[in-house]
């Protein structure tokens, strides 16, 4: 910023690393395809036509966790689906975010039984809870934009814990 | 209670062959150690949520396969039993997600049949339109995801662009897009706003272009038909014997409808078809759908002439909560809403069964109730459950890059099949 | 044709049918298991019957009565259009009845969920494995006895104490 006011234009940008990576970070997200249940169909109409997720660079869903960094979360997990859920979420590369879209997801939801896990945090640690059973696509959006502010926010000092 | 979860480590290429048959039963017979068994799901893009399949390959062809399922269960049916009769009911739109009001009318039915009461006509001819509607709007899914699976992925745009219409409907009449609980016993949560009939005539006047659209990208596409055409297949005494229901039997020849059959909600009165094709393959399964969505168009055509204004709930205040209006007035309704929200209606002691025809088949509602407001027990003859068990027939010998044509084929649901 | 059918099995199997309840139009014959396989067939074969569709397979728990489980099987028959419920009484479920897979190879698929929820061994069925739940499972949990396994609801009142002790994943 500085430096181009007393050099005239070079062709050159000086910036922030910090400001840069999170800004590289957060417009070129790639989401996991990993839908469970009723969420997953709402996610799925986030991608489509309607409402169109590419707005926020999160168009490109990839199937496998290695080529990801955003887990979505997409519906109940069961018993026997969490130990599914970790290794899926330790085989993504990081740094990696995950959002707990839909009431099942954050704490359960309407299934208090046996079979559901009462919040995907005990499995995998969240960023960003989504409310709504299930969220409508405006509200999965506002959970990505807020997950993206977030990640504007992080600090070089604490990269090296992520 | 806190049931800890376990850490499975379950490495299909570690075991040996007596090892799988225990864990997938004498079902998974291997051929040949030489084969390769390849563990597909549950995190894959083409199962349609979280299936697992466990495939033994020679080559690329598939030589036996065995369904592993459970990831989504959801314990719906024991959870069931601790609600009422009538907050049970948000319990089924989770099964089915693709048609939600489809799994309420099952339930809904099924409370009915045994309380002995039926709904008014104004009710049923609205419970027909909004059930066509959700018809529509799974088959939509359905063939947005099976077209993405065999690589067609403009279909998958124009159909979920169609599908926002349908869902601005049931928002509108239920508040919600997806979970509508709409259905209640004895009739409706509350009578569809104005705007309902312009919206369906609307949808009508539109919607036929729309599949014609579909049918342009698909019907002659000869990718589609090298794809669909002749895999899978399967001959209607085979069909009958494993248990398809749906479009998956009608594409085998089997005229076989529940609407026609076993009419329920007058379906008998209307004036519909059923479509039936003779190859039982993946694109005789298609077609079967595509034309299924013509009819349902006549069905609400012919509904949404006989919509005449009326009540939409029965006449009995012990089922029926009272209107909010008469809360105001009568002490009488008060206790008859505080009774029904707390406690809610018992039920006599009996069993009964209740099937209807969902998008995916035979949906059916088995329910014990033992005079208290609870049911006693609650069992869902879900069709994607029973339609899955045939898919290791189906994929015999086949490719294994079909193996996901044939799974789009039968359209199945794991929230239905997990329950 | 309920009646057809009543008494057409009656002729056929004069022992066998301990009873026959109708509810709300549906007609049960209550019939014994070790009759089961025999019946079906003949419901199958007998050409004025051809129940050749099974619809569903469902089980039930009566607790606390005798025998505390039953089992329904939903037959349709395509062909007349028709559709009966065989009600089987199972006393001890480690003991079921015989499976029908021999009559119709789906029934495999429909006692294995059985098995798995509510924890009835079918005779004669040797895939009977977890299918829901996972491998290490103990129990069968559509039985009466089964808890259904609710977890306190964390609300602003209690929440610095389910807080502390809810099991918070790490990286």
């Amino acid at each position: 910023m500085g430096i181009e006011q007393k050099l005239g234009s070079m062709g050159v940008v000086t910036y922030r690393l910090e400001d840069l990576v999170n800004w590289g970070r957060t417009n070129a997200m790639w989401p996991m395809l990993f839908g469970l249940a009723c969420c997953a169909i709402e996610m799925m109409s986030t991608q489509a036509s309607h409402y169109d997720a590419s707005r926020f660079g999160m168009e490109l869903m990839r199937p496998s966790p290695r080529q990801s960094d955003l887990m979505i979360v997409a519906g109940r997990v069961s018993r026997k689906m969490g130990p599914v859920l970790r290794r899926l979420y330790d085989q993504m590369p990081d740094p990696k975010w995950v959002i707990a879209m839909g009431d099942c997801a954050s704490c359960g939801g309407i299934f208090n039984n046996y079979a559901i896990v009462q919040g995907v945090d005990e499995i995998v640690p969240v960023d960003v809870y989504v409310a709504g059973c299930p969220p409508r696509p405006e509200a999965l959006i506002d959970g990505i934009m807020t997950l993206q502010e977030k990640i504007r926010g992080e600090k070089l000092t604490t990269w090296a814990e992520k | 209670m806190t049931i800890p979860i376990t850490a499975e480590d379950d490495t299909v290429q570690e075991l040996t062959v007596e090892e799988l048959r225990a864990k997938y039963g004498s079902g998974m017979t291997i051929e040949s150690e030489e084969n390769m068994l390849l563990s597909m799901g549950p995190q894959h893009p083409s199962t349609h949520g979280v299936l697992r399949l466990l495939v033994e390959l020679d080559g690329e062809t598939v030589v036996n396969l065995a369904n592993d399922i459970g990831f989504l269960h959801t314990g719906v049916e024991k959870n069931m039993e601790a609600k009422t009769y009538t907050k049970a009911l948000v319990m089924t739109d989770r099964l089915d997600y693709l048609a939600p009001m489809s799994n309420n009318m099952g339930y809904v039915l099924a409370v009915e049949k045994l309380l002995g009461v039926e709904a008014p006509p104004r009710a049923q001819v609205i419970r027909i339109i909004l059930l066509e509607m959700a018809r529509i709007g799974s088959h939509l899914v359905w063939l947005g995801t099976h077209a993405l699976d065999l690589a067609a992925m403009s279909v998958f745009l124009y159909c979920f662009r169609e599908r926002e219409y349908i869902l601005d409907v049931f928002e509108m009449v239920a508040g919600q897009r997806m979970m509508v609980s709409y259905f209640r016993p004895g009739g409706l949560w509350r009578d569809v706003p104005e705007d309902f009939v312009p919206a369906i005539r609307q949808f009508l006047d539109f919607f036929p272009a729309k599949i014609a659209d579909y049918e342009a990208l698909l019907k002659n596409n000869p990718i589609w038909l090298q794809r669909t055409k002749d895999i899978g297949a399967i001959s209607g005494e085979d069909a009958i014997s494993w248990g398809l229901t749906g479009a998956s039997l009608r594409g085998s020849g089997v005229d076989w409808d529940i609407r026609k059959s076993h009419p329920y909600m007058g379906y008998e009165t209307y004036d519909f078809e059923v479509p039936l094709e003779t190859d039982g393959d993946v694109y005789a399964r298609y077609h079967c759908r595509m034309r299924e969505m013509w009819q349902s168009l006549r069905i609400i055509e012919q509904a949404l002439a006989r919509l005449k204004p009326g009540p939409i709930n029965i006449d009995d205040r012990k089922i029926v909560p009272p209107p909010r209006a008469e809360l105001g007035r009568s002490m009488e309704a008060v206790i008859h809403h505080f009774k029904l929200w707390t406690e809610g209606f018992s039920a006599p002691t009996g069993y009964v069964y209740q099937s209807i025809e969902s998008p995916r088949g035979e949906f059916g509602c088995y329910l014990r109730g033992n005079g208290t407001p609870k049911p006693a027990r609650v069992h869902f003859r879900t069709p994607s459950y029973v339609n899955l068990a045939s898919l290791p027939v189906l994929a015999k010998g086949t490719f294994i890059a079909d193996l996901v044509a044939i799974i789009g084929s039968i359209d199945i649901v794991l929230g239905e099949i997990d329950r | 044709m309920n009646d057809a059918v009543a008494k057409k099995l009656q002729a056929a199997f004069p022992e066998a049918i301990a009873e026959v309840i109708d509810f709300r139009g549906e007609r049960t014959f209550v019939i014994d298991a070790g009759n089961l396989l025999p019946i079906c067939q003949f419901l199958r074969d007998d050409p004025e019957l051809r129940y050749n569709f099974v619809s569903d397979i469902c089980a039930d728990d009566m607790l606390p009565a005798y025998p505390r489980f039953a089992l329904n099987y939903h037959l349709r028959s395509i062909p007349h259009n028709h559709v009966i419920r065989l009600r089987v009484p199972v006393a001890d479920p480690e003991q079921g009845p015989p499976t029908l897979a021999s009559l119709w190879p789906v029934a495999t698929w429909l006692e294995m969920e059985v098995w798995d929820l509510m924890g009835i061994r079918f005779a004669g069925n040797n895939s009977l494995r977890r299918l829901f739940l996972p491998g290490d499972w103990v129990g069968h949990p559509l039985r009466k006895d089964y808890p259904l396994g609710y977890e306190e609801v964390q609300f602003s009142f209690n929440w610095e104490a389910i807080d502390a002790r809810k099991p918070y994943a790490k990286d």
